[in-house]
């Protein structure tokens, strides 16, 4: 914990050391992972659960004449780490070897300052912290006698990576995050997430006036039959967009095995999208280095719709013959790298006047249960949530109920007639990764179902 | 172990809960994965600590640690009360729990073989095994097998007097072929994607599996969908496949029945249901064929067990008897809410995190459509699709879309034209009121799924689901632009 410096340096290089040396004849990397995470978690306008956790693991990666053996534990006494790397040896001394296999990381020393993402306030919060949090959301909820859902969490991680060939890296980072559904009981609902690595950043009065207001503005939704429609998606649904393009295809690996859409060198979207990864970049929540201890790069994706580069760890990198760009995870591992912290570059528009010369249209706030229905076409499919609205005349007219689509994402970007001036940083709801985006207008946008009134019986 | 469970239960009655409860739980396991004729991973992993839970002025807290000594433990109980007091700061009505009388008891999976009594040797023979009869097939870009072994431990106990052991063995395994060639990527599977067939039980489930004899079979199907025509579009008749159909259970029946789900719990996540409490014994769900029951009593379910995480015995429950809706899976906290006791489906991830309502075994009751071969000969015109490729659902569990690997053209009685990427969409309760089909018990499998997620912080945890082939009227197929 940051906290009571648990897990300072000498305390870590304790551990790590002391597993290191416990190898015999072979090469090997240690893997520190800790976490102090709270959260609180509110349903019907109170809370109903609210949980902590705290939790450090020791990952041993062994590797001999291209075999690999694994363990982790999170034991972390004399008799544990002796434990682990016996399993691990264990494992080495009957494994095969592996051509593809992933190297160890040679050292590379992070420049990332220390304190990069990690905020003492953070790291200190307290459940009354998260309760006042919990209650001023509510308050806004209650004011618009809407029920409020939602959770306010902290997290303090730690990740330490040093490696028999003198490889040492660790960086720890915090985490808030406070989002919340409000619903009226007839359909009507609104979002709204804040997400930084300083909790003193995060209002929750004032998200809980955007969930608000959002709901009471879609009181009474109306059907729309699916269909194509010019759309405005705001920067929750444009996160998610980018969420899942990393999912299908920003990794090497990916490119690879010919699963994903990024055709290298190649005009893939409009010359207006400009997508990149920067986990240094203090505007999003930075983590220096990766799961193999290097220390992550910026990597230019589409620059002006043209496929540039994807995300690389040391397995992938070494194939190419190239070096890691700081975006592994675990290895080895039959996943690959993943970029986790993107940026999309702004344009010139305000979101307000997107709507401006859209005869019909539809306002997507976000999406939900999003998945790839073909990878390499980048073909998603999901539904809108928490504020669909119908769009007419170049005004937001009324709210409509979700609409499923089901969309060639590469496609949609490459007819993008307007790209917001703001940016706004989302944390993505199931995994890691998180995105600076702006609203964008897209020209065509696939609703291919609807969930009509009469459906819910 | 017992003098620490009598410390944290005994601080937590001193801090004034009303109600507290501990567990211990020790998991191992033990994964591989073979990559194209190499070993790609090769890991073991283990994870133990303890989790206390403390009711106090009707509002829970609960905290966690990994680190199993005395000092923790009285920490993390203080933890936990402080918690809930902060808790106490936005309630409403106090949290009550149903009367689950307090059980002593201990459980233990069935099996034969202990998996991890198995050599290394031997688990890469069998999948190296069905690599090399997918490597025989020209056109296939990629390869992939995975075999996963665990054991978990746990002990539960209570202030009221509960104190339960548990030891849980689970064993998975699958493997997949996957070809590309230009702007088209294909996958088969086998037993089913998303890493296999997963059950509780001993190596001699892995054995049953017979990868290798199966491997060709999926390598050729991956490289004919290459150049296999685009699923039609339109509505038709469909069949699916017993592991497809496992999912749809899993996503338009498993997560609605889900009473903390219902009662708006988990809306800010993963959504609502529209199963809402006045539908309980009143909706008809499906087609009077249609019989679903939540059985955490099956031999081999992923989701078997012997109590769950709050000390409820295992149970086989109806959720829906002949198409009408008349069963919630629920917890002590939400059974006193419609009036029942808790039918024990209140499990916990791991350690560290608190129970929440998880399906057990969500099964659908096969029907009297005898065989696949005898369902396919019964359809005039339709499609068969099979083992699932992508799946989505909206917040309130109704409008749905599925992908599968591989499909089929029905004429005439007879699988005809092989159909890539197709799809399928409906809304809930229309679809499961088309079903006018179910093979028998001949066809009827129990998968498990071990990677349901629900909950914040998320829980990824292991369920299990019965189904047989069934036939649906007027579905659409072919969903998109392709």
């Amino acid at each position: 914990m940051v906290g009571d410096r648990r897990w300072d340096r000498p305390a870590l290089e304790a551990i790590m050391a002391s597993a290191l040396d416990l190898v015999v004849d072979a090469e090997a990397e240690a893997l520190f992972t800790a976490h102090d995470a709270a959260l609180t978690r509110f349903a019907n306008s109170r809370i109903h659960q609210n949980v902590a956790d705290h939790d450090a693991s020791l990952r041993m990666r062994l590797v001999r004449d291209g075999s690999t053996g694994v363990a982790t534990t999170n034991r972390l006494d004399a008799e544990g780490l002796r434990e682990v790397v016996a399993r691990a040896s264990a494992t080495l001394a009957l494994a095969t070897p592996n051509p593809d296999g992933a190297p160890l990381a040679d050292p590379q020393p992070s420049t990332a300052p220390a304190d990069l993402g990690l905020v003492a306030a953070t790291a200190r919060a307290d459940p009354e912290a998260r309760a006042a949090g919990a209650r001023a959301v509510i308050a806004a909820g209650d004011a618009a006698r809407l029920e409020s859902s939602g959770a306010f969490s902290t997290d303090t991680a730690t990740l330490a990576v040093a490696n028999t060939r003198g490889l040492w890296n660790a960086h720890s980072v915090t985490q808030a995050k406070l989002l919340t559904v409000m619903m009226d009981g007839g359909g009507a609902s609104g979002y709204a997430q804040a997400t930084a690595s300083d909790i003193r950043s995060i209002d929750p009065a004032a998200v809980g006036e955007e969930a608000a207001g959002k709901a009471v503005r879609s009181v009474g939704p109306v059907d729309l039959e699916p269909g194509e429609y010019p759309v405005v998606l705001e920067e929750y649904a444009v996160a998610t967009v980018l969420e899942y393009l990393s999912w299908m295809g920003f990794s090497a690996l990916a490119v690879e095995e010919g699963r994903s859409f990024m055709e290298i060198g190649t005009q893939i979207m409009g010359p207006n999208v400009t997508i990149w990864d920067d986990g240094l970049d203090p505007r999003g929540l930075p983590t220096a280095i990766d799961y193999e201890g290097v220390p992550k790069r910026r990597v230019d994706l589409i620059s002006e719709g043209v496929a540039r580069a994807v995300v690389h760890d040391t397995a992938t990198a070494a194939r190419a013959g190239t070096a890691s760009t700081g975006h592994g995870l675990p290895a080895p591992n039959a996943f690959g790298p993943i970029a986790w912290n993107l940026f999309m570059a702004p344009g010139s528009s305000a979101k307000e006047v997107m709507v401006s010369g859209i005869e019909r249209g539809v306002w997507v706030t976000r999406f939900h249960y999003v998945n790839v229905v073909h990878a390499r076409r980048g073909i998603l499919t999901g539904m809108t949530k928490d504020g669909t609205f119908l769009i007419e005349d170049g005004r937001v007219t009324r709210p409509i109920r979700n609409l499923r689509f089901t969309q060639s994402i590469p496609e949609a970007f490459s007819c993008i007639e307007a790209i917001g001036s703001d940016t706004r940083m989302v944390a993505a709801e199931y995994s890691g990764i998180m995105a600076r985006v702006p609203a964008l207008r897209v020209a065509r946008f696939s609703f291919t179902g609807a969930t009509a009134a009469e459906a819910g019986a | 172990m017992q003098e620490l469970i009598d410390l944290g239960l005994d601080a937590a009655q001193r801090a004034g809960a009303g109600y507290a409860d501990i567990r211990f739980v020790e998991r191992h396991t033990e994964s591989l994965t073979v990559k194209n004729g190499n070993l790609a991973e090769a890991g073991s992993d283990r994870s133990a600590g303890f989790g206390v839970r403390v009711l106090i002025d009707g509002a829970w807290g609960f905290a966690g640690s990994s680190r199993l000594e005395r000092p923790e433990v009285e920490r993390i109980t203080r933890e936990a009360v402080a918690i809930a007091r902060a808790s106490g700061l936005a309630t409403r009505e106090p949290i009550v729990l149903d009367d689950t009388p307090p059980a002593v008891a201990t459980f233990h999976t069935p099996f034969v073989e202990d998996p991890f009594a198995v050599s290394l040797d031997e688990k890469l023979r069998i999948l190296f095994e069905a690599d090399a009869a997918m490597a025989r097939v020209s056109g296939v870009t990629l390869r992939t097998g995975s075999m996963e072994a665990a054991h978990e431990r746990k002990t539960f106990a209570s202030t009221e007097g509960a104190r339960i052991e548990q030891e849980l063995v689970e064993v998975g395994a699958g493997i997949e072929a996957m070809a590309v060639n230009e702007g088209e990527v294909q996958r088969r599977s086998y037993p089913q994607s998303a890493g296999g067939q997963h059950v509780t039980g001993g190596f001699e489930a892995i054995r049953d599996l017979r990868l290798g004899d199966h491997a060709q079979q999926i390598a050729e199907e991956a490289v004919a969908l290459l150049d296999a025509p685009q699923c039609p579009s339109g509505e038709m008749t469909l069949i699916i496949g017993s592991s497809q159909l496992a999912l749809q259970v899993h996503e338009s029946c498993g997560h609605p029945i889900e009473l903390d789900r219902v009662l708006g719990m988990e809306a800010s996540f993963a959504g609502t249901s529209f199963l809402t409490l006045d539908k309980l014994d009143q909706l008809q769900y499906g087609s009077e064929i249609v019989n679903i029951e939540a059985d955490a009593t099956a031999t081999g379910g992923l989701g078997t067990f012997g109590f769950d995480d709050e000390g409820v015995p295992a149970q086989k429950v109806p959720i829906v008897s002949a198409g009408r809706f008349v069963g919630y899976l629920t917890s002590r906290e939400t059974a006193p809410i419609i009036g029942r006791r808790s039918m024990g489906s209140s499990r916990a991830s791991s350690w560290n995190v608190i129970p929440l309502i998880r399906m057990t075994n969500v099964n659908l009751r096969p029907g009297a459509a005898g065989s696949l071969d005898d369902l396919i000969a019964d359809t005039s015109e339709g499609l068969f699709v099979t083992s699932n490729h992508s799946w989505s659902i909206d917040d309130r569990r109704l409008n749905f879309q599925f992908g599968t690997e591989i499909g089929w053209l029905i004429k005439d009685g007879r699988l005809t034209q092989m159909v890539k990427n197709p799809t399928y969409t409906g809304i809930t309760p229309q679809f499961w009121g088309s079903c006018d089909a179910i093979c028998g018990e001949s066809e009827w499998r129990l998968w498990g799924l071990p990677n349901c997620g629900k909950g914040e912080p998320m829980q990824t945890h292991r369920v299990g689901h019965g189904a047989a082939p069934a036939r649906f009227r007027g579905v659409r197929v072919g969903v998109g632009r392709w």
